[in-house]
């Protein structure tokens, strides 16, 4: 098996709108290179579409987000997005139960399901001439689901063992539902996405198909297909099945907005499953979309150089230094509708108590904001962030999810394109200024997991 | 992921096929004699490299468990010239990811680099495994995380389970230890048995490598020389028993204060290379295989809603073979669950797969491999998995042929003679109601 060439390298069309891109970046003096390079258009139903092509093998992954996830359910029916999630795939006026399963099946295809706070997602892989018959069944579920409590009842005791998977047998996850309830006092996001267990066990048939037709609609959906595949080919597709459904009214996704909080909280889980004890510190931060002070990208330069791997502030003080921890990073994620979390976290070596870790932590959190990031940092940070960008482009999946996400949390497909250039305008005085800004005592919350002490 | 389960997951991947389009694989062999396979993708400027010596962490010496593993959380932590942090930063500012990993079988290592770095990543991985220094800092310092790693895993249901299977099915015999090691012996490697590891253990005659991304191969010939071959020619002789996973029919169950119980049962399977393997692959997505369709998945919770997830998998390792099944159910359902297992895994045995079920799976099977090649480091690993099972460098066009190629008849006696329900080995962790424990648990769990 020898080639000089793989044949998909000569399919790839060189497009004239990619070629303008890359021409008006080279006049503006300095050449930067986009992401997922997307097209996209509109129904007239309002869906929107967006087409990446990756060419590497004749599949397509075609996935539909709605904008509706666990925040916007109504107090008392926590864990109803989620259960939907699941209930979709019971059968349409045309299908019957699993039926669009076994479709996707006999047609080699995969697929699955998730729901977020912000947003719900449906997906199929399927070999690229298969794309019409997951679209026709995808578009089928937007409005005809059919339901009853025969086919309901049984899959809330899915969701119900889910969460012991997922909560019930797993400490940690507990914790972190403590520190969701507490680090927001009153936004949704308190909420955990596949809900409390008693409100669980009182979802409805009437109520998961009221949530289905309050939130499913063309209008308030976007179609994602990636892979082997063209908006040209996509759009006739796009409007023969998805173009048909009528546009509906979706209600205005507001949430209750956090009120100012006033005291630092801290929240600790005992545990006799728990050997290997940790910490978190989470403040209260900025996302995209919700972002007066304009910090997101500084936050995630903060984020690389605090917590970024073998070489990152937080690993280089507490574990190869100090020797004091096994492991310490943090997280931040900017890709929601609301306000979210900066998260530092770390977890000691054996015989080093938890204490310790917890003020060597803390003072490396006061350096950064005495003495701030310095602008070498923050280049190799710039660098290492705008590399992210050239891998993502390698998996097929990977654009269709960043872009999913960002749709459906008040995010453009430009301002994804515009990701790296944006990066690459931090500079270390926004990254310090963004740092001061998030590290407030009032508003975050200290989270411990131990061992339950044997007395 | 461990390298164990990655490679099962490639095993399992195999077992599709490509169409003749999408991959063109070439055998590159260097002036120097190293083989490597390669997929050329020139859409993105990355490089995606896996490579595999055979022999893992079932040769690690008795009381040196978990050798291997410590190998593998050390060899990018300093070599050559470069000591932990200057390494680390290497490949931190050029964004090169440089891992290694050790499964039972196996050792393996992943790099994934952008073109414009190609030539100091393979030079980085170069040091890595011919120059590891093993200084006294990041020794103590990545032992503590493995110890940590240990400590975090210990009370963790679904690895107690495992890890109790595992010990009931190899009593005595390499594959029935943990990968990682137990905290004593942990403590008690040296950085000479480390070096000595590295010394014996990887050799150019075991090494797998294979490619994908934006290199050519006249590219990548000379570079495989510069990085493996001032390796050893040979690594030292070793082997490991073939066995066969004991304790049939034994019922054991590990008490912890949980809502959920998880169950792993299993006993012996087919090994990759046996006659009947793809019969058994064919009929075991049918009983348990992924997706929302298969009799366990229906039976277990679409009808009854009595768990999350209920699967069943082929486990071919080098010596021994296994299927496996698992399900975690609410404590007072989880005999319910047991029993509706155990009447699948009879039924299957006595009469096997319909026609339509069989002509069904092999419809996903077939069209879904494909589906396989969404990334490169994804092709790397199941060109590196081809490699190591010697299937030979067309079997990804001939795969789909052995799918198709299982006949009613095959499924039905392949299904009689490998689903024994009398001699699942059956480990419950939690608080189960209506489940009899026939024994106490191993050592070393309860």
């Amino acid at each position: 098996m020898r080639a000089a060439a793989p044949m998909h390298r000569l399919a790839l069309p060189i497009r004239a709108g990619v070629l303008t891109l890359v021409l008006l970046a080279l006049f503006a003096g300095r050449p930067q290179a986009k992401v997922f390079e997307p097209e996209t258009f509109t129904l007239d139903n309002g869906l929107q579409v967006v087409v990446i092509a990756n060419r590497r093998a004749p599949i397509v992954t075609h996935m539909v987000y709605y904008r509706v996830g666990a925040a916007d359910e109504t107090p008392g029916e926590s864990g109803l997005a989620h259960f939907l999630e699941h209930l979709m795939f019971k059968g349409t006026e045309a299908l019957g139960p699993g039926e669009f399963s076994e479709i996707i099946a006999a047609n080699g295809g995969t697929e699955n399901a998730f729901t977020s706070s912000d947003y719900t997602g449906y997906y199929q892989t399927v070999a690229r001439d298969r794309l019409e018959i997951v679209m026709k069944h995808e578009a089928d579920r937007m409005v005809n689901l059919r339901l009853s409590d025969e086919l309901v009842d049984p899959e809330r005791e899915v969701v119900l063992e889910e969460r012991r998977s997922r909560i019930g047998n797993e400490p940690g996850s507990q914790l972190w539902e403590m520190i969701g309830a507490t680090m927001f006092l009153n936004h949704p996001y308190r909420r955990p996405v596949i809900g409390w267990e008693h409100e669980i066990r009182r979802l409805s048939t009437e109520g998961a198909l009221a949530f289905y037709r309050r939130w499913y609609a063309p209008n308030n959906a976007i179609l994602i297909v990636a892979g082997d595949v063209s908006a040209a080919e996509v759009k006739p597709l796009a409007e023969r099945y998805y173009g048909v459904i009528p546009r509906d009214e979706v209600p205005e996704r507001n949430r209750v907005e956090e009120p100012p909080q006033h005291a630092a909280r801290s929240v600790t889980l005992e545990s006799e499953q728990v050997r290997q004890p940790s910490f978190s510190i989470s403040y209260l931060a900025p996302s995209y979309n919700k972002d007066a002070g304009r910090h997101a990208y500084a936050l995630q330069v903060l984020d690389d150089i605090m917590g970024g791997g073998a070489t990152s502030r937080l690993y280089r003080a507490l574990i190869v230094e100090q020797g004091l921890a096994a492991s310490a990073g943090t997280h931040y994620d900017a890709s929601s509708l609301d306000l979210t979390t900066f998260v530092f976290r770390a977890s000691p070596r054996i015989g080093i108590e938890v204490d310790a870790l917890e003020a060597a932590l803390r003072a490396e959190i006061a350096r950064v904001l005495s003495e701030g990031v310095s602008e070498a940092e923050v280049t190799a940070s710039k660098r290492r962030l705008k590399a992210l960008a050239v891998y993502a482009r390698d998996s097929l999946s990977t654009g269709a999810r960043v872009i999913g996400a960002a749709l459906t949390t008040g995010q453009s497909v430009e301002d994804v394109e515009a990701w790296p250039e944006r990066i690459d305008a931090v500079t270390a005085a926004q990254v310090n200024e963004a740092a001061k800004a998030l590290v407030r005592d009032t508003h975050s919350v200290t989270a411990y997991l131990l061992p339950k002490p044997t007395t | 992921m461990t390298l164990r389960a990655y490679l099962t997951a490639v095993i399992l991947i195999l077992l599709a096929s490509l169409p003749a389009r999408a991959v063109e694989v070439q055998r590159v062999i260097s002036p120097g004699g190293i083989e490597a396979w390669l997929v050329e993708d020139h859409g993105n400027p990355i490089i995606s490299l896996d490579l595999a010596f055979r022999g893992g962490a079932a040769l690690d010496p008795e009381g040196k468990e978990g050798l291997a593993n410590l190998v593998s959380g050390l060899l990018d932590e300093g070599a050559g010239a470069l000591d932990s942090q200057a390494f680390q930063a290497l490949l931190s500012d050029l964004s090169i990811q440089l891992s290694f990993d050790a499964g039972r079988d196996t050792f393996g290592g992943s790099l994934r680099t952008l073109t414009e770095n190609r030539d100091t990543a393979f030079d980085l991985l170069r040091l890595a495994l011919g120059q590891p220094r093993f200084d006294a800092e990041p020794v103590e310092r990545i032992r503590a995380q493995i110890l940590a790693g240990v400590r975090r895993n210990a009370e963790d249901p679904d690895r107690i389970a495992g890890r109790t299977l595992r010990r009931l099915f190899f009593p005595g015999h390499p594959y029935g230890r943990p990968v990682d090691g137990t905290p004593e012996s942990i403590a008690a490697l040296t950085a000479d048995d480390l070096r000595r590891f590295v010394a014996r253990r990887l050799g150019r005659d075991t090494l797998k490598v294979a490619v994908v991304g934006d290199v050519t191969a006249a590219q990548l010939a000379p570079l495989l020389d510069k990085t493996f071959l001032a390796l050893p020619a040979a690594a030292a002789p070793a082997r490991v028993a073939d066995t066969e996973p004991q304790g049939g029919g034994e019922v054991v169950v590990v008490r912890k204060d949980i809502p959920q119980s998880v169950v792993a049962l299993g006993h012996a399977g087919l090994m990759r290379d046996d006659p009947d393997f793809y019969a058994a692959y064919v009929v075991n997505y049918i009983l348990g295989g992924g997706g929302f369709a298969s009799r366990l998945y229906e039976e277990v919770r679409e009808k009854r809603g009595l768990a999350y997830s209920v699967h069943a998998y082929l486990y071919p390792q080098d010596h021994a073979a296994m299927l496996i099944g698992g399900v975690a159910t609410a404590n007072g359902r989880v005999g319910q669950s047991l029993e509706l297992i155990r009447r699948e895994w009879a039924r299957m045995a006595e009469s096997g797969p319909t026609a339509e079920e069989l002509a069904s799976a092999k419809t996903f099977l077939t069209g879904s491999y494909p589906l396989r090649q969404s990334s490169s480091g994804r092709i790397a690993g199941m060109l590196l998995g081809i490699q190591l099972e010697d299937l030979g460098i067309d079997y990804i066009n001939r795969r789909n042929d052995y799918i198709e190629a299982v006949t009613l008849k095959d499924a039905r006696r392949v299904a009689r003679q490998l689903y024994r329900e009398d001699q699942l080995t059956v480990v419950v962790v939690g608080q189960p109601d209506g489940i009899k424990a026939t024994r106490e648990a191993p050592d070393g769990d309860s």
